[in-house]
């Protein structure tokens, strides 16, 4: 009997126990990933986000999880097929449309006006609704050297003014002419994979043609493959033919080239310029892309937030990356890894971005000149088909024919895939 | 126990084997279907559909399309340019003119069979220009490309790696020092290699360069090996070859090694000099080697791959396509998983037809 009571209080206190538990309200864990493993720099800064989020409400904490770059895409569809989306995604910018088609992503909902401030290009949106938001956007511009365009009489182009397309080739010509350079121009060959399309698509834009029809999404003949295209490829072709820039190059020569003396201008992004900067100080120069007659354009959109379309809890999501947007945050990540912070008051709190700082004429390239990389899900097969076509063409390959081949491609695939949920 | 009938006895304990045998096999078993026999019956039944990597969209059965998508090939005759007055236009240097190939193969609604088809080769019959077109010429130079070194690589490195081992295969002091040297590059990873070889191959200050020109006293003009159409694909084969030869040649050396050493003494009591002694003893002596060698060499070499993917990727100007990068390309950066799994399947059978036509020159001729 004194047993049997034993048992009915030992019962009752544990379910006391477990009530009290619950009536606690444990926060929910959330789970993130992110693709910058084995930055500590990076790490250490959103962590320090982690917290402070975590500390500034008890619903939710997040866990964070890093996987790295090179593997961080296919994680997420491996992850996606076997349906264990974390709560919180990274997402590459021109990527973030796939996601989005594929419902690996939900529509963002947050607070009205929350990214009134924001970049174009840090702002992802998918069938006209933000899927994804950077904290901060990166941008290329031509590094040049003052002395070296003033000493040859080359004039300094302004964002007003950029170099016209004549200008810019006839400045390639004067530069390999004085025989001081390897090359005239480097334009970044060894840098495989996205950078051609993100670099050189812009160019391609900028003498009237495109990657793809942006009006209907269905189609590039006549955009990769047009008169204005083909105009693009042949001088695109002539740069290497004349020797005015190099065609095979190895890593190391794109990282030192410019630095050393060896390429008299160089086209390349942010992410470089602190370098250059320590090398030349004042008389680096941050040039905008030549304008061919369409304009001078660069690429936009880095990494950004999403939320999981499998997630229980995108409230609370939504909440931390709304939390995230502070300008402190896009500060201290620009501060910390030299990347364009995402509003103009962050900019104003940054060391380069700030008014007067080094960098500050990349944010303003950022703000009036990027043009996004499609966005379609066909994204991944366009860059593909675009960096074959470029490779082709510099290698020498018949222009037209190079770029049929790619606006085959593309089409092949838009099809096959029944238009990416473009023309109903 | 003598009361069981023998034969009972038997059956009993041949069934016990039985299951001990096909317990002992259910590791590899079970590792060989999840990874390989399930994983290749799922490409064969993808490459019949339109299974993509990332899509909202169903899956659905397409028939042979991928198939036709990659094979297809006609020819096309074109007619050169007549003016007005039915005379041929000629062009500044007296040659022939022909309208663009384009023209027929875009949109043309004359000729639907050869819309999207591309030039693969040309030439010129009578007044006339041939045409030879590919659905596909990526995916033909890949598969031409791959043929071409499995054809390169099997005599050069097998034969290569058979030298090696008669080299290394003498009782000399030191001589382990000389097979761990030869060995290395098979225990490097290839990733690691092919990176290295591209400094080799730097088209500037490469090492391969630097080395000719001392040789010929400056003379030598640096050559881009890895940047021109026309060296990049050999360059890779030397590559390759120097990376496997030491694999094979300890496989060529085990088989040496097994030759009686009383063979070469009775041919040397008959008066053969060195020359008959390997036609004789060795050579008969490696026949299974041999085959093992040649099939192992095979194999590895329709897989190229890595050497691509890190020193070409598949450049300049389609040099250097192989199948496997192709269907690695295709599947996952493309994300068309139907389209990278039709080219596994054609690689499969390539291969397969390949081995059976090996096994079949190799078959133990009946005396």
């Amino acid at each position: 009997m004194q047993n049997k009571i034993r048992f009915v209080f030992a019962v009752l206190a544990v379910m006391l126990v477990l009530v009290g538990g619950i009536s606690a309200q444990e926060p929910t864990t959330l789970s993130m990933w992110y693709h910058g493993a084995g930055n500590e720099v990076e790490r250490g800064i959103l962590l320090g986000i982690i917290e402070d989020f975590n500390a500034s409400q008890s619903d939710w904490v997040i866990s964070l999880e890093e996987f790295p770059q090179i593997s961080y895409n296919e994680s997420v569809t491996a992850a996606a097929v076997a349906g264990n989306l974390p709560d919180i995604i990274d997402v590459d910018g021109p990527v973030m449309p796939g996601w989005a088609w594929a419902g690996y992503l939900a529509p963002l909902s947050l607070p009205d006006g929350t990214l009134d401030n924001f970049l174009p290009g840090s702002i992802g949106v998918w069938n006209e609704q933000v899927y994804s938001v950077g904290l901060w956007d990166a941008a290329v511009a031509i590094f040049a050297r003052r002395s070296v365009l003033e000493a040859n009489s080359i004039r300094i182009p302004s964002l007003e003014e950029p170099w016209t397309g004549e200008e810019f080739d006839a400045a390639l010509v004067t530069l390999q002419g004085t025989g001081e350079f390897e090359y005239a121009f480097d334009p970044g060959m060894a840098w495989t994979g996205e950078w051609y399309p993100y670099a050189f698509s812009p160019l391609l834009q900028s003498f009237g043609g495109d990657l793809i029809d942006r009006t209907t999404y269905l189609t590039a003949e006549n955009v990769l493959n047009g008169e204005a295209a083909v105009a693009w490829g042949e001088w695109w072709q002539s740069l290497f033919a004349r020797g005015l820039a190099p065609l095979t190059q190895d890593s190391a020569d794109r990282d030192t080239g410019f630095i050393d003396g060896r390429y008299a201008i160089q086209w390349n992004g942010n992410w470089a310029a602190l370098g250059a900067l320590e090398a030349f100080g004042d008389d680096l120069l941050f040039l905008p892309a030549p304008d061919f007659g369409g304009g001078s354009t660069i690429g936009a959109a880095s990494w950004q937030f999403g939320v999981s379309a499998a997630s229980e809890h995108q409230d609370g999501a939504n909440a931390f990356i709304a939390f995230a947007l502070q300008d402190e945050y896009l500060a201290a990540f620009s501060n910390g890894i030299g990347l364009i912070p995402a509003t103009s008051t962050a900019a104003a709190m940054t060391e380069n971005y700030a008014p007067g700082g080094p960098l500050e004429v990349f944010y303003e390239l950022s703000l009036q000149q990027a043009v996004l990389r499609p966005p379609t899900p066909g994204y991944a097969n366009i860059a593909l088909a675009f960096e074959k076509a470029a490779a082709d063409i510099a290698n020498g390959a018949d222009v037209q024919d190079s770029l049929d081949e790619a606006v085959d491609t593309i089409d092949a695939d838009i099809e096959a895939n029944g238009g990416y949920g473009f023309g109903g | 126990m003598s009361s069981i009938p023998a034969t009972k006895r038997l059956t009993g304990v041949k069934q016990h084997e039985n299951i001990v045998g096909w317990l002992m096999a259910a590791p590899a078993v079970v590792l060989l279907t999840v990874f390989l026999i399930i994983p290749f019956l799922m490409a064969f039944i993808f490459s019949f559909t339109n299974q993509r990597l990332i899509s909202p969209n169903p899956t659905e059965f397409v028939g042979v399309r991928n198939f036709t998508d990659l094979l297809t090939i006609r020819t096309l005759t074109i007619d050169p340019i007549l003016d007005e007055a039915g005379q041929p236009v000629l062009d500044d240097a007296g040659n022939l003119t022909y309208p663009r190939l384009r023209e027929f193969t875009r949109n043309n609604p004359d000729y639907p069979e050869l819309d999207g088809l591309q030039e693969l080769l040309s030439w010129s019959s009578g007044s006339q220009r041939v045409f030879l077109l590919s659905s596909d010429v990526v995916f033909i130079r890949a598969l031409f490309n791959t043929i071409i070194f499995v054809l390169v690589i099997v005599p050069f490195q097998g034969g290569l790696a058979l030298i090696l081992a008669l080299l290394i295969n003498q009782k000399l002091s030191g001589i382990n020092i000389f097979r761990t040297i030869y060995f290395m590059p098979v225990v490097v990873s290839m990733v690691v290699v092919a990176l290295l070889w591209r400094f080799i191959y730097d088209g500037d200050n490469g090492l391969l360069n630097t080395l000719l020109g001392v040789l010929t006293f400056g003379s030598f003009q640096p050559v881009n090996w890895l940047g021109d159409p026309s060296t990049a694909f050999p360059a890779l084969m030397v590559m390759s070859a120097w990376q496997g030869v030491g694999f094979h040649m300890v496989i060529w050396l085990a088989g040496l090694q097994n030759i009686p050493e009383t063979l070469y003494e009775a041919a040397g009591l008959d008066g053969a000099n060195t020359w008959q002694k390997f036609r004789f003893v060795t050579w008969p002596g490696l026949r299974s080697t041999m085959i093992f060698v040649l099939v192992i060499i095979t194999m590895q070499a329709f897989g190229l791959f890595t050497q691509v993917d890190v020193m070409t990727r598949g450049g300049p100007l389609d040099s250097t396509q192989s199948i496997m990068y192709q269907a690695v390309q295709r599947g996952y950066q493309a994300q068309d998983i139907s389209g990278g799994s039709a080219i596994s399947v054609i690689f499969f059978l390539l291969v397969l037809f390949v081995s059976m036509i090996q096994r079949y020159l190799t078959r133990e001729k009946a005396a």
